[in-house]
């Protein structure tokens, strides 16, 4: 069936089941192919993006679900907090200035749950930032360069 | 700023943060099929037949099987006994093992038609534990099922042992773990007449080569192999990938079309290579006042079906067997035996792992046996310069030994982060590990490799690196930037690292063993200084302004290149038959030190601390040697505490992310990495490889801290709760 879609600030009209996983969509036929699959189960985070604002992993939403739902995929990050020219968000240059991305492939989804955090909470505290990004697996920094970088993105953060 | 001891931005890390990267699975060539592999669900059998359901419309789908190889069915590496399929009247080895292949134009068809592929099978008596292996009552391989041994001696155990005061023994064990890199194995497969080409994830695109060029008995310039950006490896990317590709090609070339074969977790985490279980009998001798006499040291690793890569594992884990120790009598027998679990592979430590975990935890119980303090105990039995290893080597420099336990022991005397565990059941312990790992090739190995980079002159002035080194993550390309910048004294940004791929990168050996920035990086330094001598010499005798390289690459008629081939430093010796000599051009040292509290009503185990000071002989870019250490010291906690895969019957019970846990940001506790630098002579500005060390020791540092909680021998990986709870109530394995 036709499914309208709003992603990034735009509207996209595709053909697909109502049941198709909505990061097949994203990644298949829209082709935003930043929100990576690892895991296709809800465990990784590889395929975070932002439903009306709130992290959800896309492997386990129907498509259908999500018509009227604003969508922000890591490619329309930057845009949705002001830096569209820049390309990028402080946060995510400082993931990048921090160290916080090695293979990459958990790197879009946890900048995307970050920012999430960082709108909500703007100074979190180390603990927390851990506890934000507990459904995001990362097997090559170890978490504390990551960690590291969304504290100093962070109000006032430093670390 | 200067270009190397610093921490310039990783070169690839906004394309990755921005989602722009493309790894293999991004890549969607237009009418591309999606490949499926049908697989063996029993541990060994004889393969009878394999039927087409015949209600089923395979119209659109294409059918792959052992039949359609036109060349030797093989998967080249070390010893060739791994078929790409298992042929109609072979033998099945292990579960989950290729048996044909399918393609179809949408994942569902193929996933569809995987499951309408049926096999006959004859059921052999299979063999999955070591001790079975070993006994050999059934015969797997051979006439004891030992794949390889390897034996090394120094002095004499006997006179040793006979003099040591006193003598303890132990049985070690530890268990297989899943590199579970975040991204699945994946590549896309095409041919254009008799050239392949094929884009994956891949960690060494000479080894992908090599096996394609003999499945189809091609020339080199008939296959070609790219890398695609990618999403972790840890070793798991090194061996497997030329078995993926081979059925990818293979389907490509039956369909006539491009073939995507991308695994599913499921898949990859039943199928792919995993850490080898070990078993390590040690016995240590040594003296009242803590003088280490005599060490024996037996282990055993499950290989697994097939060789593969177990050898070069096998010889790590003896070569590593002794540890930092001066022991004047050593014997190490390594055996790697065959069993029906799928093949065990490479993985970050390489076989190190499993000996430093058993070395470390009997240096932790003679410590306490002789009631000297650990670092009492390990400082006096370390090595220093001039000293002579269990193979005979003398360690002629970068002995970091002393640096190593000071850097530690001076973090531990500052208070760490807060506590983390709470409750009124708990229980804290303190563990040491201390260990070195043996950087680069074993031996003569970078000799027979020659491994090679080339810098060449690009037309917009900048130096492009060419080498088959990959980035997976660990920084390869940021590193070789600032490493060539350095030595042609130009700027970070002048300089651009090509995608590796056969047709345009020589051949730098693979990106494993610790050796990229070490060895690669090493011809990388070279080559940009012989190249920017080049360009200088050129615009003099041209009269071109020497700095003015965009013009110097419009007068030249051909690109200026420079290549330069790895020379190991002068005087190593190695003797393969005696397993003597020169083990390693050098060694980077290491001391971890772990914090636990153990809860003992549900006996869960909290990280409080994690101190872990790595010498790597130079820095290049700290930041991301940091990253490196930190991402393998929780790769090594993961495995001592919460890694587990449990085989039944051979097959992998545990093949999701849910159930196959790795930590996340909450178990990891507050890492701090410590970076030693003591100088390499023949590294890059000193440097030394980084990527392995951090995996090796920090498993002994946490059983040891549980033993000194819970006064238990914690002798096997992992330490589930459910380990501690047979432990605790006095139960071995
Ligand atoms: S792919 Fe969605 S959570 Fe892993
Ligand atoms: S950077 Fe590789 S998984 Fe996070």
């Amino acid at each position: 069936m036709k499914i309208e879609l709003q992603v990034n600030g735009e509207t996209r009209v595709v053909e697909a089941s109502p049941i198709a996983r909505l990061l097949d969509v994203l990644r298949e036929e829209i082709h935003l192919t930043g929100t990576k699959e690892g895991c296709g189960e809800g465990e990784c985070g590889a395929c975070t993006i932002l439903i009306d604002g709130e992290p959800v992993n896309s492997c386990l939403v129907p498509v259908a679900q999500v018509q009227g739902c604003e969508l922000t995929t890591i490619e329309g990050l930057a845009a949705s907090c002001g830096y569209a020219e820049a390309g990028a968000t402080p946060l995510q240059t400082a993931i990048v200035e921090w160290g916080g991305t090695q293979c990459g492939i958990c790197t879009p989804g946890i900048a995307v749950c970050a920012q999430a955090l960082l709108r909500d909470e703007p100074a979190p505290s180390r603990a927390r930032i851990r506890e934000a990004l507990a459904g995001n697996l990362c097997r090559c920094t170890g978490y504390q360069l990551i960690v590291d970088a969304v504290a100093a993105a962070a109000e006032g953060g430093q670390s | 700023m200067p270009q190397v001891g610093t921490s310039p931005p990783r070169v690839d890390g906004l394309a990755k943060v921005t989602g722009a990267a493309l790894y293999v699975d991004d890549i969607q060539p237009p009418g591309v099929l999606f490949g499926r592999t049908v697989r063996s669900t029993v541990p060994y059998a004889r393969l009878d037949a394999i039927e087409l359901d015949p209600d089923f419309d395979w119209s659109q789908v294409t059918v792959v099987t052992a039949a359609d190889l036109t060349g030797p069915n093989v998967i080249a590496l070390i010893v060739d006994d791994q078929p790409a399929l298992v042929p109609v009247g072979g033998t099945i080895r292990h579960v989950d093992e290729a048996v044909a292949l399918v393609a179809a134009p949408s994942k569902p068809l193929a996933e569809e038609a995987r499951k309408h592929v049926r096999l006959v099978t004859s059921p052999l008596e299979p063999v999955f534990s070591i001790e079975d292996a070993l006994e050999a009552k059934v015969l797997l391989h051979g006439e004891d099922n030992v794949f390889k041994r390897f034996e090394i001696n120094k002095g004499d155990i006997a006179v040793g042992f006979a003099e040591a005061e006193i003598v303890i023994e132990g049985t070690y064990r530890t268990g297989a773990q899943e590199q579970m890199y975040i991204e699945p194995q994946g590549v896309i497969a095409s041919w254009e007449g008799e050239t392949v080409r094929l884009i994956g994830s891949i960690q060494c695109p000479y080894y992908v080569h090599k096996a394609l060029k003999a499945l189809y008995v091609l020339a080199d310039e008939q296959v070609i192999v790219t890398q695609a950006v990618t999403g972790g490896g840890f070793g798991g990317k090194e061996e497997y990938p030329s078995m993926i590709s081979a059925h990818a090609t293979l389907l490509a070339r039956k369909a006539g079309q491009t073939v995507k074969l991308v695994y599913e977790r499921d898949e990859d985490v039943a199928a792919t290579t995993k850490r080898h279980p070990s078993r390590t009998i040690h016995r240590l001798g040594f003296m009242k006042d803590g003088t280490l006499l005599a060490a024996e040291v037996d282990v055993v690793i499950d290989a697994g079906a097939y060789a593969t890569l177990s050898e070069v594992v096998l010889s790590r884990a003896v070569l590593h067997a002794g540890g930092p120790y001066k022991i004047p009598h050593v014997k190490i027998v390594g055996r790697a035996v065959a069993t029906n679990h799928p093949p065990h592979g490479a993985f970050r430590g390489f076989g190190a792992p499993q000996t430093t975990f058993a070395y470390e935890r009997q240096i932790a119980k003679a410590a306490q046996a002789v009631g000297q303090d650990p670092f009492v105990f390990r400082r006096h039995n370390m090595y220093h310069l001039g000293d002579v290893t269990a193979t005979g080597q003398v360690l002629r420099e970068s002995v970091a030994t002393e640096e190593v336990l000071d850097a530690v022991e001076a973090a531990l005397a500052k208070e760490g982060p807060n506590p983390r565990a709470e409750g009124d059941s708990l229980k804290r312990g303190r563990g040491v590990a201390f260990y070195n790992h043996g950087a680069g090739f074993t031996g003569s190995g970078e000799e027979r490799l020659k491994g090679q980079a080339t810098l060449a002159l690009l037309d917009d002035g900048r130096f492009c690196v060419r080498s088959s080194s990959t980035d997976i993550g660990q920084g390869a390309q940021t590193t070789f930037g600032q490493i060539a910048a350095a030595a042609a004294g130009i700027s970070p940004d002048q300089i651009v690292v090509a995608q590796p791929s056969t047709d345009n990168v020589p051949d730098s050996g693979p990106t494993v063993a610790s050796r990229t920035c070490m060895v690669v990086g090493h011809v990388v330094g070279q080559a940009a200084a012989q190249l920017m001598e080049q360009v200088q010499a050129y615009a003099k005798a041209n009269d071109l302004d020497p700095s003015d390289r965009v013009a110097v690459a419009a007068h030249s008629p051909s690109e200026l290149q420079a290549t330069v081939t790895y020379r190991p430093p002068p005087g190593i010796v190695w003797d393969d038959q005696t397993y003597s000599g020169d083990a390693y051009p050098v060694f980077g040292w290491a001391c971890c030190v772990v914090d636990v509290a153990v809860d003992t009503d549900t006996l869960e185990v909290t990280i409080e601390r994690c101190v872990h000071a790595v010498d790597v002989g130079k820095a290049i870019n700290p930041r991301i040697v940091q990253g490196q250490i930190e991402g393998g010291t929780l790769q090594a906690l993961g495995w001592a505490l919460w890694e587990s895969v449990l085989y039944e019957n051979g097959r992998v019970l545990n093949q999701r992310m849910t159930n196959s846990i790795i930590p996340t940001s909450i178990e990891a506790p507050e890492l701090e990495a410590i970076l030693v630098e003591v100088p390499y002579s023949h590294g890059p500005h000193g440097a030394k490889g980084v990527g392995e060390i951090p995996m090796d020791g920090p498993a002994a540092a946490v059983a040891n801290a549980i033993e000194q909680a819970l006064g238990i021998a914690t002798d096997e990986l992992p330490l589930l709760p459910e380990t501690l709870d047979r432990l605790t109530r006095g139960g071995g394995k």
